[in-house]
């Protein structure tokens, strides 16, 4: 983790609780990314998962702690941040293209129509949706509504792309196409994505990290999980790959038990130095600010597992 | 199936129609004693007493009239005896005014309130008190202070239909889908192209709901603010016909009124239905 792409730093989310006390969401809370790179967040509901793209998004602001995006502290929203949301957030009285146009002369302000309108429509090409253009959102289906918001996300040509349970409304068939079409445009762009996922297969398939959130409140982010899967892994032979089942079922061991766990377990976890785990390989290895490495085993992540 | 429907249904219109207008005609044909009296009395006294005729006049005598007056809409024979054209125009251009005014402030305050929590508590007492109150009631203090008749029945308007298009453009303004918000937000777009591009389509069906509900209470109020204000206009003509015993005239006022009330509703239905979006 040398290239700091996006380093967000202590941040802590806390809102006023019943009888003046305040809940705490998560404190304290060290993540980073390098530049091209696809991560995708795993947790239960309520570990803060959203607030934490929110507050990258510049859409909340962190109570403690600040966000660092390619060398600058973070202030507010941002055309370099694009959002896929979880709803999609189409304008409904706009067409597609209009809601694709609405977002191109938002970030190019003195283009003309023309340029505007030849630029939109590329990404509406790209997403798929060519002749689709007239249509208002009413007329189109959950996946082509979605398909909508990737190529808004997208024509604002961002420098992160911050997806929020993107295809978590849609059904699995459509969902699966979806998944495809993204991960071949990131990695065709080198586009850098930060996704929420509550699917444990799509974070396999797309992201190249995955990090691992306890349950809130209180969340701390327990690991770093590095896909060892190939980068040119398709859909059809994911679950082939020798490191496939050792991935999934040390995600889903997280998630069933140690992420209720892991905070009693694991008193002297430290926040900035999350561990990084290589599934497959021996033992653990800490990545730490500093040079020295420390070994620890986690099952789950024994080579004896991994066959 | 639905032209079927369409057409069933007319058919029955047409028929309650002919079955009122017949039970109409039956009500008021019949005939009561005649008392006898001297010629210089009978004179004196209307039909009514004379022949035994009905006071209520029938759809006959006030389809004769109707024709009478829709032939000659624009007559004007001095303060007391003007065409009903004229009358209906008076009022409508009275509702029109008071209408235009309301519109102008509303909205533009609409906004303001429902985008800024702090502004919609501070006012909301305030509205919550004046909302109630019958517009007929401003009318002594808009006579005194403003001094003229007919700005007094515009006042009248502009008050009584400012409730509705405030209350709902508040409302509209501040329930505007929070993700359509952050959608401006992520695009770094700026508050006043925000409004335009965002918040005033989101809610822009909620608007024009408010702006029917107020034109339907402004003609409403209008014909009661006409009949206190007097001079001109179609409240004024229903009370000046009242004093004139003419039933009929009232009649054929009533009926117009209704078509005036339904044509500006569905004036402002079309407008809902142009800024309406499905979602």
């Amino acid at each position: 983790m040398t290239d700091k792409f996006i380093s967000i730093e202590a941040i802590a989310k806390r809102y006023p609780g019943a009888g003046g006390a305040t809940t705490t969401v998560f404190e304290n809370l060290w993540l980073s990314m390098a530049r091209g790179e696809f991560a995708c967040v795993i947790g239960h509901s309520g570990c803060g998962k959203t607030t934490v793209l929110n507050i990258l998004a510049g859409l909340d602001a962190p109570s403690e702690g600040a966000v660092i995006v390619d060398g600058q502290a973070i202030s507010g929203t941002s055309l370099d941040r694009a959002v896929i949301f979880q709803s999609h957030a189409l304008l409904p009285w706009r067409t597609v293209l209009g809601n694709v146009t609405y977002a191109v002369s938002s970030k190019w302000r003195s283009w003309d129509r023309a340029k505007v309108k030849a630029h939109a429509q590329s990404f509406i090409d790209l997403v798929g949706l060519t002749g689709s253009e007239h249509k208002r959102p009413s007329e189109l289906s959950g996946g082509m509504k979605q398909r909508v918001g990737i190529a808004r996300a997208l024509s604002i040509m961002p420098k992160i792309m911050l997806m929020d349970e993107p295809f978590s409304a849609l059904d699995a068939l459509t969902r699966g196409t979806l998944q495809d079409e993204v991960r071949r445009i990131c990695l065709e762009t080198g586009q850098t994505a930060f996704m929420i996922s509550h699917d444990v297969d799509e974070a396999i398939y797309l992201a190249d990290k995955i990090f691992l959130m306890t349950n809130g409140p209180g969340a701390v982010l327990a690991e770093v999980v590095e896909n060892p899967l190939p980068r040119d892994r398709g859909r059809t032979d994911l679950h082939r790959h020798p490191l496939y089942y050792a991935l999934r079922n040390h995600i889903i061991d997280f998630l069933v038990t140690r992420s209720k766990t892991f905070t009693a377990e694991t008193p002297g976890h430290d926040p900035r130095n999350v561990p990084l785990v290589h599934i497959g390989k021996p033992g653990l290895t800490i990545a730490t600010s500093g040079d020295e490495q420390r070994q620890t085993w986690i099952p789950g992540t024994s080579p004896g597992l991994t066959a | 199936m639905t032209s079927s429907l369409r057409l069933r249904a007319g058919l029955v219109s047409i028929a309650l129609l002919a079955a009122f207008l017949g039970i109409w005609h039956l009500a008021t044909r019949s005939t009561g004693p005649v008392a006898t009296m001297s010629p210089e009395y009978a004179k004196l006294m209307g039909l009514t007493a004379t022949q035994g005729k009905s006071a209520m006049p029938g759809p006959l005598d006030v389809g004769a009239k109707l024709w009478e007056h829709l032939r000659r809409p624009f007559y004007d024979n001095g303060p007391n005896d003007k065409g009903l054209g004229i009358q209906l125009g008076y009022s409508i251009g009275r509702v029109g005014t008071g209408y235009l005014l309301a519109v102008l402030v509303a909205i533009p305050l609409g906004f303001l309130i429902g985008m800024s929590p702090l502004l919609s508590k501070a006012l909301d007492p305030f509205i919550q008190v004046l909302k109630p109150i019958s517009p007929l009631a401003w009318m002594p203090l808009a006579l005194y202070t403003i001094k003229d008749s007919s700005i007094s029945a515009i006042f009248v308007i502009f008050i009584c239909s400012i409730w509705p298009m405030l209350l709902n453009t508040v409302f509209g303004v501040a329930s505007v889908r929070k993700e359509w918000i952050n959608v401006a937000r992520t695009l770094e777009v700026g508050t006043v192209r925000r409004a335009f591009t965002v918040i005033l389509p989101a809610a822009a069906p909620t608007i024009l709901t408010g702006m029917r509900i107020s034109i339907g209470i402004a003609w409403l109020v209008i014909v009661a603010a006409e009949m206190l204000v007097g001079g001109t206009g179609i409240g004024y003509f229903v009370w000046n016909e009242w004093n004139n015993l003419s039933i009929t005239n009232v009649i054929i006022a009533i009926l117009l009124i209704g078509i005036v009330g339904m044509l500006l509703d569905q004036i402002l239905a079309r407008f809902t239905r142009m800024v309406t979006y499905p979602e």
